[in-house]
């Protein structure tokens, strides 16, 4: 396959993705926001939404309102990862490789383009916003579906999942990074704390996930361990970091078994996730332990490109 | 507009039309006005489906347009393409012969047949190829040759094109339409297929491989981009060929070897298939500035490592200004007379051409000597005194810039017009591919110039494409 090709299908996936995150992490600050009781209007999940989002500048500006940065964080065009900037991307790079997509696919993309193009820049209202953010949401989960269910398990469709599974699992650690704080609180913490532990899990709709492997009250380690840990949560670091060395292995066999940097280093990812346990990742540090995995997240996306896609 | 010209209809009158065409008539007569609108807007869906469109950016508008496609089909009888074929290859030889002979030993400017500054003063001869000989002294691997009929018996050669002729995909897809849109009509004929012509141009692409090649030989077809008015017919021939569609950046040179990057590691590249042109090819050769090429790629090619189909330089071959001179070349090369004519052609830059073109405008149509696309030119009879006096003033000012021909009638054939049928002046451009074999499909694409009277056919000014059916040779006609 041409190293274009792929390039553009990786980054298809990486930006639908990315749309799904970004609407996921604004219904949770809504919800939080909603809750109002006197909480500073910019609470823990502004923070950690900019935190997530990169947006430092955002986040250290002075008088900037709620309504600025979803505006920033929905219709944004000067700012990449913004949702309409994410579904414009995914777009383009479908347009580029239409005929490498199935239809069902093509058209989950072009229908979500087509009707945000509809909205003309337009924000939703703030009663619509949720319903707006549910129907991204939405849009991501059908073009998953959509490559899931009918792409050929060739080359394509390994390079749309390798760019989906690189960016959720570094959401995951973005997220996690952002509430490091809130998660390394030892004891039972306030009502406050407890509030953000409960965000934080709503971030990967993993509330429910929780009770079910614990069946108990929330902690900050079991929420580190399910979201780093435990490979029965689809949106946890180690169960992203799995696939993509699986996927990247099925490249590498259907290449006569040529491997590069970006295989080695994927697997001692993985690897690390594996063997590790949620006391040494406390008794390094949780902030340290993430940094360090986002580090090695982009020096993997950086591998890949350098091995795969811009060779 | 001035008097309609009088020119042949191929069909003939309804009541007694001639041989090729009694089954269309008939078929004309029994079929309601109604029936045939409701299959013009059917051909149009599908067209739309399929998406074969042509991009138009910056001009306003919709940028992904649809060549009109009419429906009623332009029939040849097989006596007639017979002679037209063996006329294309006659004459493609010799244009490969002249482009071997001008980058080679220039014998036919030493033989004072052509003028010695004509070529080699000219903008599209390239001495970048000098001394250059591409495998099996082919240059022009896909010819686009424009014909037209002013009588039962005469067809002239209108253009060659030698560069990066476009169209066979309209002459693909539109056969296929009227396969499904009238499946019985098609079986009532016994027409000519053309549907390998995509297997004929890899054959004809694969047979140029360099010699260096070993193994099967890597084909690919270089496209400028999603933005060029030509994209769609890109993708659908490399997908017909199961060829990588590939663009500059994609490929690059290395020891004088052309690789392309894939994700199994760079892959040697042995034919490309360029349809960008000359200028754009490789920075490093031409055109400095070029973000659609290959740096390098010219050197590839002179080591001898990799093949460009068409070779680079061809278009001295089709050059306005040379064009009178291929009947010579068809003499001096071969030693035949040609079996089709030229239309004869005044140069402005001969001072007695010039004179004659400048007292007979109205009665001639003009073109630019770089010009194409059906811009740029005046037709005598349809224009107006005005448009006359400042295409004369053009003249005097750029003579070398500037040849005339006669306005010719071309033949009519008859089209859907919405409210019935009526006659519209056609073009016919057939395909010749040359490699280890000369081939050409039988057909080609008929360009037809819908508004009444016009002659233009060009796509980009209202002109559409007809289906055109060679009847095989033992058809009863």
């Amino acid at each position: 396959m041409l190293s274009r090709t792929a390039d553009s299908l990786y980054w298809l996936g990486r930006y639908m993705e990315r749309a799904g995150n970004t609407a996921r992490a604004l219904q949770v600050a809504l919800r939080e926001a909603g809750m109002g009781g006197g909480r500073p209007a910019r609470g823990e999940s502004w923070r950690a939404l900019l935190l997530t989002s990169g947006d430092l500048a955002l986040l250290h500006a002075s008088g900037v309102g709620a309504a600025e940065i979803i505006r920033h964080l929905v219709m944004d065009r000067a700012n990449p990862s913004s949702i309409q900037s994410c579904i414009e991307a995914s777009r383009q790079n479908a347009r580029q490789v239409r005929t490498a997509l199935t239809v069902d696919m093509w058209e989950a993309v072009n229908d979500t383009w087509d009707q945000m193009r509809r909205r003309g820049g337009a924000m939703p209202s703030a009663d619509d916003l949720p319903g707006f953010l549910d129907w991204v949401k939405r849009q991501t989960i059908l073009f998953n579906g959509a490559y899931d269910d009918t792409m050929l398990r060739d080359e394509a469709w390994r390079f749309v999942r390798l760019g989906t599974m690189l960016e959720r699992a570094d959401n995951t650690a973005r997220v996690l990074h952002a509430h490091a704080a809130a998660l390394s609180i030892i004891g039972d913490g306030t009502a406050e704390d407890y509030l953000n532990w409960q965000a934080i899990l709503r971030s990967f709709t993993a509330l429910r996930a929780y009770q079910w492997v614990y069946h108990g009250r929330l902690e900050p380690r079991r929420i580190a361990e399910l979201l780093i840990l435990r490979g029965e949560l689809p949106r946890s670091m180690i169960a992203c970091h799995a696939r993509i060395e699986a996927v990247l292995d099925e490249i590498a066999t259907a290449h006569g078994g040529r491997r590069g940097e970006c295989h080695r280093r994927a697997g001692e990812i993985h690897a690390r996730l594996r063997f590790g346990r949620v006391e040494d990742i406390f008794s390094q540090g949780l902030e340290a332990f993430l940094n360090e995995m986002l580090a090695r997240n982009i020096d993997l996306g950086g591998q890949i490109a350098e091995f795969y896609l811009h060779n | 507009m001035a008097e309609p010209i009088k020119a042949f209809d191929e069909m003939g009158e309804p009541a007694a039309a001639r041989a090729a065409y009694a089954e269309i008539a008939r078929w004309l007569a029994a079929t309601p006005t109604a029936q045939l609108e409701r299959k013009r807007q059917e051909a149009e869906l599908l067209f739309r489906r399929i998406g074969v469109t042509f991009a138009v950016y910056g001009e306003g508008g919709d940028p992904e347009r649809l060549i009109p496609f009419d429906i009623i089909p332009r029939i040849l009888a097989w006596g007639e393409w017979d002679h037209l074929s063996r006329g294309l290859t006659q004459r493609v030889r010799a244009l490969n012969m002249f482009l071997a002979d001008v980058y080679g030993s220039g014998e036919i400017l030493k033989a004072g047949r052509i003028p010695e500054a004509l070529i080699l003063q000219n903008e599209a001869y390239r001495p970048e190829m000098r001394g250059v000989t591409p495998p099996g002294g082919i240059y022009v691997h896909i010819a686009g040759i424009d014909v037209v009929r002013t009588d039962a018996a005469q067809f002239h050669v209108l253009e060659d094109n030698c560069r990066t002729p476009s169209g066979v995909s309209y002459m693909l897809e539109g056969r296929e339409a009227m396969l499904r849109l009238f499946p019985g009509l098609c079986a009532a004929h016994r027409i000519a297929p053309v549907s390998h012509y995509p297997a004929d141009l890899l054959e004809t692409l694969m047979s140029v491989a360099p010699p260096a090649c070993r193994g099967l030989p890597r084909v690919v077809l270089l496209t400028p981009g999603s933005y060029n008015s030509a994209y769609y017919e890109h993708c659908f021939l490399a997908d017909e060929m199961g060829v990588e569609v590939v663009e500059g950046q994609d490929l690059f040179v290395e020891d004088r070897v052309v690789f392309m990057r894939t994700t199994a590691g760079p892959q040697r590249v042995d034919v490309i298939y360029r349809r960008i042109d000359d200028d754009y090819l490789d920075p490093a050769a031409f055109r400095a500035d070029s973000m659609l090429g290959v740096r390098g790629l010219m050197e590839a090619y002179r080591a001898g490592n990799v093949t460009l189909a068409n070779a680079p330089g061809g278009g001295i071959a089709d050059d306005k200004a040379v064009y009178p001179y291929v009947p010579e070349m068809v003499r001096f090369y071969l030693g035949e007379e040609p079996i089709l004519a030229n239309v004869p052609t005044y140069l402005c830059e001969r001072d007695a051409d010039r004179a004659y073109v400048l007292e007979h405008l109205q009665e001639l149509v003009v073109k630019l000597t770089k010009g194409s696309g059906g811009y740029g030119m005046l037709v005598g009879p349809h224009s107006t005194t005005e448009q006359r006096a400042e295409f004369a003033a053009r003249i005097k000012a750029n003579p070398a810039d500037y040849i005339a021909q006669p306005t010719l009638a071309l033949s009519t054939v008859p089209t859907f017009t919405g409210k019935g049928t009526a006659p519209r002046h056609v073009d016919l451009r057939p395909f010749v591919l040359s490699g280890a074999a000369t081939r050409i499909v039988p057909g080609g694409l008929t360009r037809v110039a819908l508004r009444e009277g016009s002659l233009v056919v060009n796509s980009s000014q209202g002109g559409g494409t007809k289906d055109t059916w060679v009847l095989a040779p033992d058809a009863p006609c």
